[in-house]
């Protein structure tokens, strides 16, 4: 079947997280400007953490909070977006959206361009929206007692629908669904029914898969030797190219490195999904189990058979708390009896904090024969005895302590390695962090009033 | 009829995601002509088993035929989760290559069939 150009709609992905490469969206930009029909770009750049931390940032500076990357990742696309009217979709608001809009208008001022059309998406933020006993009563039991740091409900498509049918070429917004990013362009340019639940689902697995952005070009795939990547340094970003029917063909930026194949579209259709008949977004219940994938050239794969059923009831939100202090410290021991001496200066800072009174959650490693697979109390790490004479290791050594003091005292005690620990131990590093615990809980949607706004 | 055991690492592809304190780890025949072995040698209770140490609540598996796919949930294995866990990889991005440890037994004559003589031999 062919279609003209028109009835496609392009979107392309920039960033798919916070710590993405600045640069991916210039080729993304460049490969939507290049085609003739509509385009959009999106920007995923907020995992459940991320938003607590800007919450913290928002609490100290009432004019932070919003992605601390925003303008590195949109000042080299924003001047081409403008002038091929590309819209840009995303979740860089963070816990201040309106915060962000501004400095993205500041940012098409400093470029010379008429002044931007911004629209921020907000309701979100249950802090904001809830009395404290309304959102108590949602939280599981064991987190009553505590001060929540953020609680953000992930809103789904429809704002950001409306905002770009009304004209805004960015769109703001903090907590949405991240496939709901790729959604709401597509029903303002489709004009999907509300409950046309397979082709939302189409659209939401679009989504799915451009939301880790080079997640499904070969970035996060290659395995030398089983699984090669050509050009890798030079990953592309992906380009869905999304049809009135809800299918769709993935794609990536021209002049890329990397590919799209059905091995890499599997490996991402699957990531972080449970029951794949059951994938819940705030627009939608996706179903992909007779989803089927088809290489129809080099990096453009087909998505057809995704189904959908009506969306969840209610919305899920996650809820941050302050949660005490992460203590690190690694040392390497290297050459002969290194594995010996690693584990010897472990068993000295076990002891040590033991002599000082520290009964804390306690985990150590030896990078070089055992550092992940384990878990934290141990269990699983005896596997690592086929790497007994491994001659370069570093002991890693990481507690977790309610007060800052105690996580203190447990990097001081790998510092302490150097003169206090067994022979030849070198390149010391330690690190305490302040944690954030999250959970998520169930909101009613009727307790929710998410809207959208231009900001001027 | 002569068996070989390999690494499920050549006859599949993984990627593991994490969700609080669940991964969920998909296991991608790389031919489908060894879907049927994975199938059957893939499954709840050898990968209850291969992560016991992590100490699964439930393991259970989601079968996709048409994408020659599977997709593993494990609860509460992540030791508290991105936000609680001591381990480095805090999310279990790793646990994906854990999975492709899994030996699988299949026919020599598939092996051959698979182009997995040469990596055969050498185990």
């Amino acid at each position: 079947m062919n279609s003209a150009p028109t009835e496609i709609l392009h979107i392309g992905c920039g960033a798919g997280f916070s710590g993405d490469r600045w640069d991916a969206a210039v080729a993304v930009v460049r490969t939507l400007a290049a085609q003739p029909g509509p385009a959009v770009l999106m920007f995923e750049t907020l995992a459940e953490r991320t938003l607590a931390l800007a919450q913290l940032r928002r609490r100290a500076d009432p004019q932070a909070g919003y992605e601390p990357s925003l303008e590195r990742f949109v000042a080299p696309v924003l001047r081409d977006c403008v002038a091929h009217g590309i819209p840009i979709v995303g979740n860089f608001g963070a816990a201040n959206p309106r915060a962000a809009a501004a400095c993205l208008r500041r940012l098409g001022e400093s470029l010379g361009l008429p002044a931007l059309r911004v629209a921020v998406v907000e309701g979100d933020n249950l802090l904001a929206r809830l009395s404290p006993e309304q959102l108590q009563s949602l939280l599981p039991g064991q987190l009553k007692a505590h001060e929540a740091v953020s609680a953000n409900a992930y809103l789904g498509a429809f704002e950001i629908a409306q905002a770009l049918r009304a004209g805004a070429q960015i769109v703001v917004t903090g907590r949405v669904a991240d496939p709901s990013l790729a959604l709401g362009p597509m029903l303002a340019h489709f004009d999907w029914a509300a409950d046309d639940w397979d082709r939302l689902a189409c659209g939401t697995m679009a989504g799915h898969l451009l939301e880790c952005g080079a997640q499904v070009c070969g970035g996060y795939f290659a395995d030398p030797g089983v699984k090669d990547v050509p050009g890798i340094a030079d990953v592309g970003f992906p380009i869905v190219e999304m049809h009135a029917d809800g299918r769709f063909v993935v794609t990536k930026a021209h002049a890329t490195g990397g590919c799209v194949d059905t091995r890499t579209v599997k490996e991402q259709l699957l990531y972080e999904i449970h029951d794949p008949a059951r994938y819940l977004t705030p627009d939608v219940v996706a179903d992909i189990t007779e989803a089927e994938v088809t290489q129809l050239a080099a990096d453009r794969v087909e998505v057809r058979g995704v189904r959908g059923h009506a969306a969840p009831a209610s919305l899920k939100a996650t809820v941050c708390f302050d949660a005490g202090w992460l203590a690190e410290g690694e040392i390497s021991y290297a050459g002969p009896n290194a594995v010996a001496r690693g584990r010897l200066a472990g068993e000295i800072v076990r002891d040590r904090l033991r002599r000082l009174g520290l009964t804390l959650p306690l985990r150590v490693d030896l990078i070089g024969q055992c550092s992940v697979f384990a878990a934290d109390d141990g269990a699983g790490g005896d596997d690592a005895a086929q790497y007994e004479n491994s001659p370069d290791v570093r002991l890693r050594v990481a507690a977790h302590a309610a007060g800052r003091d105690d996580a203190d005292a447990v990097a001081r005690e790998v510092l302490a390695l150097y003169t206090c620990g067994p022979a030849g131990g070198g390149g010391v590093r330690t690190q305490v962090t302040n944690r954030l615990a999250s959970d998520s809980c169930e909101v009613p949607r009727g307790w929710l009033q998410p809207g959208w706004s231009f900001v001027a | 009829m002569s068996r070989v055991t390999l690494p499920l690492h050549l006859l599949a592809h993984a990627r593991s995601g994490d969700k609080g304190n669940r991964s969920n780890i998909s296991v991608i025949a790389f031919d489908p002509r060894a879907w049927d072995v994975l199938l059957a040698q893939v499954t709840e209770a050898r990968v209850a088993e291969l992560f016991a140490a992590r100490r699964p609540t439930r393991t259970a598996r989601y079968v996709l035929p048409k994408l020659h796919a599977m997709n593993f949930v494990l609860d509460d294995i992540l030791d508290g989760g991105v936000n609680a866990s001591l381990n480095l990889d805090t999310h279990g991005k790793a646990l994906s290559s854990l999975m492709l440890t899994l030996p699988i037994t299949l026919d020599a004559a598939l092996t051959r069939e698979l182009g997995l003589e040469l990596a055969a031999s050498s185990i």
